[in-house]
C-alpha cells in the first residue's frame, strides 16, 4: 500500500502526479496518511497513528481510511498490487 | 496530550477549466445557535430531525411587511395563510400581529374558529367549500371568495335557507404577463367571466359583494405582474361602482410573494435576485393609487402573504447519519432528514449548513435523506464541509408549506419548537408516535391471527 514514487508531495497539503499532470489539495489529517504511505507504513500502523493522535473512534477511522486509499487508487496515485 | 479534533481525510483534484455544477461553497460559518439557544442543545433535548421555530423573525417579518405596505398606503390588512402553516402557535403570532385568517377549506376554517378569530376576519378561498362549511362561513359573517358558479349557487340556495346576506367576493384570474397563468381559480377577467359572475352577484337578494379577489401565482419573482393585476381589478371595481353605484370595501391580492430561498436551477441565490416585500409593495400600491378611485374612496387592500412571512423563520435541524462514496467517486452524505419532512427540497435547493466548526476543506456531495426510496435526494450537488456521523446539520428557510405538507411516511414526524422573544423554547408539536397512529387503523377479526 504505496503511493506512486514519482507522486510530489508538499508540506502545504498539496499533491502532483507527473504522469497525469493532476494536482490536488489534501488536508492535514489526509497528508499524514500520505506520508506515513511513503514511508512505507502498514494500513494497521496508519489506524494506530491517527488514532493516537485524533479524537475518533477506530470504527471512522478504518471506514475513512478504506474511503481514502480507495480515492487515492480512483486518482491513480498509489502503486498497483505486484507493483513497487 | 490532548487529542486533535478529527476529520475525515480528504483529497480533492484541482480543477481550472468551467465551474461545476456544485457551484462554490456557501457556507463559511457554522450555524451553532438559532435565537442564541445552541442548535447540539436543542437536538440532544427534543431529537432529531428537529423543526425550529423564531417568534421573534415572524414578528419581525410581519412588522416590516406592514410597514412596507403602510407607508405606502392608508388602508392595509394582513391575512395569514394558513395553509402555507397552520401551526396554531404560528397562526397566533400572527393573529397577535393583526392578521386575519385566510382559510382554504372546511379544516382550516375550524381551526381559525378554534384559533379564537371571529369569523368576521376570516376570508374563505379555495375550490371546494362544503356546504356545511358555507352554512358555517354565512352564520359567522366571513368573507367568502367565490371560486365558481357552482360555488355561487350553493352560497345563493344557503344564504337563502338562512335567510341572511352572505358577504362575498369572486376571485378574478387574469394575464399579468406572467407564465404560468393560473386560470384554474376564480373567474377570469378578460373574457369577461369575472362580470359575469359579478352581474350574477349584483343581482341577488342574498349577496353582499364587499370585494374583489386575486391571487396570480406563487413564488413570484416579477413585481410588475402584481402592478397589472392591481389594476385590473381596480378597473373592475370602478365598473362596478358606475354600473351599480356600490362601492367594493376592499382589494385582496392574494399572496406568492416569493421569499429569500433558491429556486432548481437558479444560478444566483434568492437573497441576490429574489424581489424584496418593498417591490411587491411598490409595484401593488403604485397601480392602486393611480387608478381611478376617487379621493379618500381607495378600498381596503388585503395581503395574503405566506410563504415570505414565514420561509426565513423556521429551521430544521438533522444529524449525519453515514457518508457514502458513489460508483462514480462522488460523494454522499446521508442524513436523517427526509422529503417526507423537507417537502420543499422538490423546488430548493436549501442551504445547508454545519453546526459545529469545520475546517476550509469542503467536497462535492450529494445529500441524501433517511428514506429507502431513490426520489428522497434533498441536494443533488452541494459542496458541503466534511461533516463526520453523528455531527448536525442547519437547514434553512423552511417555514413555508414543509410543517403542512409534510408526510408520514417510511418514519414518524417529529417535534415543532418555536423560540419565544425571550429565548425560550417551547414544544409547539409533539413527535409522533407508533400508538398515535395505531388509533386511526381498525384490524377486521379474520385478520387479527396468523401462523407464519
Amino acid at each position: 500500500m504505496k503511493i506512486k514514487q514519482d507522486v510530489a508531495v508538499s508540506d502545504s497539503g498539496f499533491v502532483f502526479n507527473p504522469t497525469t499532470g493532476d494536482s490536488f489539495s489534501v488536508n492535514p489529517i489526509g497528508m499524514e496518511i500520505i506520508k506515513l504511505m511513503k514511508e512505507g507504513k502498514s494500513m494497521e500502523e496508519i489506524n494506530k497513528s491517527v488514532l493516537e493522535n485524533y479524537n475518533v473512534e477506530e470504527k471512522t477511522i478504518e471506514k475513512d481510511l478504506y474511503d481514502f486509499i480507495e480515492m487515492l487508487g480512483h486518482y491513480s496515485l498509489r502503486e498497483e498490487n505486484g507493483q513497487t | 496530550m490532548k487529542k486533535q479534533r478529527y476529520e475525515r481525510p480528504l483529497i480533492k483534484k484541482l480543477e481550472d477549466n468551467m465551474p461545476n455544477k456544485f457551484g462554490m461553497r456557501k457556507e463559511y460559518l457554522p450555524m451553532t445557535h438559532i435565537d442564541d439557544v445552541s442548535v447540539k442543545e436543542l437536538i440532544d433535548q427534543y431529537g432529531s430531525p428537529l423543526f425550529v421555530i423564531s417568534e421573534r423573525k415572524i414578528r419581525d417579518n410581519i412588522r416590516k411587511a406592514k410597514t412596507a405596505f403602510e407607508t405606502r398606503y392608508p388602508k392595509v390588512q394582513f391575512a395569514w395563510s394558513y395553509k402555507t402553516n397552520y401551526l396554531n402557535a404560528v397562526c397566533n403570532t400572527f393573529h397577535q400581529e393583526g392578521s386575519w385568517a385566510e382559510v382554504v377549506s372546511e379544516f382550516e376554517y375550524d381551526k381559525a374558529i378554534h384559533n379564537g378569530i371571529n369569523g368576521s376576519k376570516i376570508i374563505y378561498n379555495g375550490p371546494d367549500k362544503t356546504e356545511e362549511s358555507i352554512v358555517k362561513a354565512i352564520n359567522n359573517s366571513s368573507l367568502i371568495h367565490i371560486d365558481h358558479l357552482d360555488e355561487f349557487y350553493t352560497i345563493r340556495d344557503v344564504a337563502i335557507r338562512l335567510n341572511k346576506i352572505a358577504r362575498v367576493a369572486i376571485r378574478v384570474n387574469m394575464d399579468t404577463g406572467i407564465y404560468p397563468m393560473w386560470d384554474r381559480f376564480g373567474f377570469n377577467y378578460e373574457n369577461g367571466q369575472a362580470w359575469t359572475a359579478l352581474n350574477k352577484i349584483m343581482h341577488s337578494d342574498v349577496m353582499n359583494l364587499v370585494g374583489l379577489h386575486t391571487h396570480i401565482g406563487t413564488f413570484m419573482l416579477s413585481p410588475n405582474a402584481y402592478a397589472v393585476a392591481a389594476g385590473k381589478l381596480a378597473d373592475l371595481a370602478i365598473g362596478i361602482r358606475d354600473r351599480y353605484k356600490h362601492e367594493i370595501e376592499y382589494i385582496d391580492m392574494g399572496g406568492g410573494f416569493a421569499s429569500m430561498n433558491k429556486l432548481r436551477g437558479s444560478y444566483l441565490p434568492g437573497t441576490d435576485i429574489n424581489p424584496t416585500i418593498n417591490d411587491f409593495a411598490e409595484a401593488i400600491t403604485g397601480a392602486l393609487i393611480s387608478s381611478n378611485f376617487g379621493p379618500g374612496k381607495l378600498p381596503l387592500l388585503i395581503l395574503e402573504t405566506g410563504r415570505a412571512l414565514i420561509d426565513d423563520a423556521a429551521h430544521l435541524l438533522g444529524t449525519v447519519i453515514s457518508n457514502k462514496r458513489l460508483s462514480d467517486g462522488r460523494r454522499s452524505t446521508i442524513i436523517d432528514i427526509g422529503v417526507n419532512l423537507l417537502f420543499t427540497s422538490f423546488w430548493y435547493e436549501h442551504n445547508i449548513t454545519p453546526a459545529q466548526p469545520f475546517t476550509q476543506y469542503s467536497e462535492d456531495t450529494v445529500v441524501y435523506g433517511p428514506l429507502c426510496m431513490n426520489i428522497d435526494v434533498l441536494r443533488e450537488n452541494i459542496s458541503l464541509p466534511l461533516l463526520n456521523r453523528g455531527e448536525h446539520v442547519v437547514i434553512q428557510n423552511v417555514g413555508a408549506y414543509n410543517m403542512t405538507q409534510w408526510m408520514q411516511f417510511i418514519t414518524l414526524r417529529p417535534r415543532i419548537v418555536m423560540i419565544d422573544m425571550e429565548g425560550n423554547p417551547h414544544v409547539v408539536r409533539e413527535r409522533e408516535s407508533l400508538e398515535r397512529l395505531l388509533e386511526f387503523e381498525r384490524m377486521p377479526d379474520h385478520l387479527k391471527d396468523f401462523k407464519l
